[in-house]
């Protein structure tokens, strides 16, 4: 057992676990955000994306003491007291969740894309959502949101 | 009647109004992504003339919800629709007679809004929530009760958002694997190498030293799990214990290549006519007619495609004294129900099931099973709540896949290019494997965990499907006029892994040949493909289907570089019928990009225009990514398709565009539409390789290499 400072979501947090844990584990079962899913472990599928520093990065596999010290930002923390923020928003207008196992990832994905890149192209948008699969074929959706997104010249409000 | 209200008569099975100004719908039929709640919640507001937001659908639940068996089959709006349809008909009607007496005036003089009866007589007016709150309506529902004429819907066919959505964007703990009840371990499986596979000796003191370090080893037979609080501690914990097994392999599986042993392995071979098999001799392959002008034969292949659930399957489960409650996935919990206390000698009050979301599933996945395992551990540890999850390799290993296929297809032509004749043999192993009790103790050996406890189940031998266009022969009789057809279908014994329902069964392969071979057969005739299939159809909503995606289609010309393909097929020939057309451009690299899609739809009336949209797109690119990429590989030791990058689907950089033209019917009767596009659009890419490259493939996955194969032969 060895302690790990993270802040996650704007909150200060120390955790006391095995510090091989991978981060996943420690967001879903010891501070109890479920937003970021285990779809493989493997850091395949892009379920568990979470932002460090506003970049995105797969927790499934990548121990928790890699992380000391730095800032993460789950799904859950984009709401904005407690309500949906614009990417959020324009998956919901474009309803791009079936299942919705994927959504929290590409939601992650996303937001992180349109603060770089707040007009990104098709190639830009394959690049970032690379490494993100969804089974029951919501994509078409989720490029639309991402559209509305951009024509509404990035999401201001995160 | 449908099937649904016969065996739920009456009205308080299906609705309750509430004191507090909801109404609570119960359905059998469980969301699983598609929206159907969205869809059922629409249909009792507008029938009871509520607003949207009132509507709360149930939890389903054995012994509480209707038992509408499973969530399948694209049944759910015919079933459940129809049957909320006539409750929310019969309650309204209810409630207007109540309130008249009430109100002491003339049921006529009534209106509602909103759930407020007004009489437009006296001004006077009470609400549902006065009138019926919390109280049973101990009324059947009436089949023939008048229900709203299309022309005055409010709700049905507008755009809505799903149920649920705001809950998934931000995050919110409603899948099954985010429960967390107090005192909960985590439980993991481990499997043996392959199906045969049987515990020969496990390492005691490996066992020992895991349950030292606080994780519990829970054996039944071959059956290993452990459980533990700390999940991550669990997930060592089941490397550790899988190391210490040591299995006797039992010969391994069946190496021989699946498209031979589809010609060659043992087989129960059964005529079809009309869509239904019969127990008779298969008629010989008669020679073509004299006088025609030409004869093709071709044969079409496809390999197992798995479901690939993007989340692996989980349950819960808990005792509590001699009961097992458990909370899963599953998309049918009664029959599971029926199975699991079969096969663990329970009674079925017993065994309370509760639905709980997971990932999307799109047919027989590992949800049963797992929730099987974790009755298994959870038995094992009373009164402790198990929360046991798959692993990515537990999915891709173990959940039951579609079959592999072969479809045989001869016909001839006349001197116009009609079709004289018409033959198609379909192979493959069985689609029917849900865990179904009939006979008595066939579900359980249909359960996979419980083949693997002490004296555990025998393996299922499954048995022809002999209703209406179900597994191997759904969709094997074209709906075009051909005379005669000899259609049959052909089980094979001997193939080499687990099967079962996955989206179309057997009408994503049949289609994909028949829509192939009515190109090859249109260029012989020298006519147009879609001049071809439009003269050989006579039914009329078949036709416009058809020639509405044309007129999108092919509207502009295509740039040169570009093929382009089409397929159409009305999904077991009585529910919804899509035609799909595809665009799309063979790199030099041989790798097929797809550029736009076109899907025409005819559902009947339509109900969740945005729902439906998103089905047909969702059933394109899952048929998309089986036709490009998807085969599950296997080896002696077991399948070797146990992740993401041995198992590739499509990804976001070859979406194409997607236009989806609605046919609505109002009025019409709602057809199952969740997986009408699959079979056209496998078919349509085919196509549309042939039209820019010239290779006719004919077997699936069409990656560069067979691609490159083709080119060659
Ligand atoms: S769960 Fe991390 S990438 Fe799949
Ligand atoms: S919406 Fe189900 S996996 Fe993407």
């Amino acid at each position: 057992m060895a302690k790990s400072k993270l802040t996650v979501n704007g909150t200060a947090q120390e955790v006391d676990c095995d510090p091989a844990t991978p981060l996943l584990y420690v967001l879903r079962n010891t501070l109890n955000l479920k937003g970021a899913k285990f779809g493989c472990g493997l850091e395949q599928c892009g379920a568990c994306a979470v932002l460090i520093d506003g970049e995105p990065v797969l927790s499934c596999v990548r121990a928790v003491s890699e992380f000391d010290g730095q800032n993460i930002t789950t799904v859950e923390g984009l709401s904005e007291n407690g309500e949906p923020n614009a990417v959020q928003r324009a998956f919901i207008a474009e309803s791009a969740a079936q299942c919705g196992y994927c959504t929290s990832g590409l939601v992650v994905a996303t937001t992180a894309l349109l603060k770089r890149n707040p007009q990104p192209s098709r190639e830009d948008i394959n690049e970032a959502l690379a490494d993100h699969l969804c089974r029951c074929g919501s994509h078409v959706r989720v490029l639309k949101a991402i559209d509305r997104l951009a024509a509404a010249g990035g999401s201001h409000d995160r | 009647m449908t099937a649904s209200l016969e065996k739920q008569p009456n009205l308080d099975q299906w609705l309750a109004i509430t004191g507090d100004g909801r109404v609570v719908v119960r359905s059998g039929k469980v969301d699983i992504g598609q929206r159907i709640s969205t869809a059922l919640a629409a249909i009792a507001a507008e029938e009871l003339d509520v607003s949207l937001d009132r509507i709360a659908m149930a939890t389903v639940e054995t012994g509480v919800s209707p038992d509408e068996g499973v969530t399948s089959g694209s049944n759910s709006m015919q079933d459940s629709g129809q049957a909320i349809r006539l409750a929310g008909a019969t309650a309204r009607r209810y409630l207007i007679n109540k309130a008249a007496a009430q109100l002491d005036v003339e049921p006529a003089s009534l209106e509602i809004a909103d759930g407020l009866i007004r009489s437009r007589d006296t001004n006077r007016s009470v609400n549902y929530w006065e009138l019926q709150g919390d109280q049973p309506f101990e009324v059947p529902i009436d089949p023939e009760a008048t229900v709203k004429a299309p022309g005055d819907y409010e709700e049905v066919g507008n755009p809505q958002t799903a149920r649920g959505l705001a809950d998934l964007v931000t995050g919110q703990p409603i899948f099954v694997h985010d429960m967390n009840p107090p005192g909960m371990l985590h439980a993991r499986v481990i499997r043996p190498p392959h199906y045969h596979a049987r515990l020969h000796a496990l390492d005691e003191s490996a066992c020992e030293r895991i349950e030292t370090s606080g994780v519990r080893v829970v054996r039944d037979g071959s059956h290993l799990a452990v459980a533990g609080a700390d999940e991550y501690a669990v997930v060592k914990a089941a490397e550790r214990l899988a190391a210490a097994a040591d299995w006797d392999m039992r010969g391994g599986l069946p190496t021989a290549d699946i498209f031979d042993a589809m010609k060659t392995n043992e087989r129960v071979s059964l005529p079809v006519a009309d869509g239904i098999p019969r127990r008779e001799p298969v008629p010989d392959l008669p020679d073509p007619p004299a006088d025609v002008a030409t004869t093709l034969t071709a044969r079409y292949e496809k390999p197992y495609h798995m479901h690939g659930s993007l989340g692996p399957s989980a349950a819960l489960a808990q005792t509590d004294g001699d009961k097992i409650h458990i909370w899963t996935h599953s998309q049918g919990i009664y029959v599971l129900r029926e199975a699991l206390a079969g096969g663990l000698g329970m009674a079925e009050e017993d065994l309370h099931i509760v639905h709980v979301p997971g990932a999307g599933c799109y047919g027989h996945n590992g949800a049963d099973d797992v929730a099987v395992d974790a009755a298994l551990v959870a038995r094992a540890l009373p009164g402790t709540p198990i929360l046991l999850k798959w692993t990515r390799e537990d999915e891709h290993a173990w959940e039951p896949y579609s079959t592999c296929m072969a479809m045989a297809v001869q016909a001839s032509l006349d001197a116009e290019g009609n079709v004289v004749a018409w033959s198609q043999e379909s192979y493959g192993d069985t689609f029917m494997m849900r865990p179904r009790n009939s006979p008595p103790g066939e579900g359980a050996r249909r359960l996979l965990p419980l083949r693997y406890i002490e004296n555990g189940a025998e393996d299922p031998v499954p048995q022809p499907a002999m209703r209406y266009h179900v597994g191997i022969h759904r969709n094997l009789d074209p709906l075009y006029k051909f005379p005669n057809p000899r259609l049959v279908k052909n089980l094979v014994r001997g193939l080499p892994l687990r099967t079962s329902a996955l989206r179309t069964l057997g009408g994503f392969a049949n289609v994909y040949a028949i829509e192939c071979f009515l190109d090859e057969l249109a260029e012989a005739a020298g006519i147009d493909p879609v001049e071809f299939r439009l003269r050989h159809l006579d039914d009329d909503r078949a036709k416009a289907c058809v020639q509405a995606l044309a007129d999108s289609l092919f509207k502009d010309s295509k740039p040169d570089n570009r093929g382009r393909g089409i397929g159409f097929a009305q999904y077991t020939n009585s529910k919804a019928y899509s035609a799909v057309g595809v665009e799309l451009e063979v790199s030099d690299d041989a790798a097929i990009k797809l550029h736009r899609a076109v899907v025409s739809v005819d559902a009947g009336q339509v109900v969740d225009p945005d729902g439906l949209i998103m089905q047909s797109e969702g059933g394109f690119i899952q048929a998309a990514s089986w036709a490009l990429h998807e085969e599950v590989k296997f080896d002696r030791d077991g399948v070797t398709s146990r992740d993401w990058d041995s198992y590739p689907i499509l990804r976001f950089d070859n979406i194409p565009e997607i236009e989806t033209i609605l046919i609505d019917r109002p009025g019409d009767p709602y057809l199952g539409a969740g997986e009408a596009v699959s079979g056209p659009a496998g078919a349509a890419i085919a196509n549309a390789v042939y039209d820019t490259t010239g290779l006719r493939l004919r077997r699936m996955p069409f990656t560069p290499e067979a691609l490159r194969a083709a080119a060659m032969s």
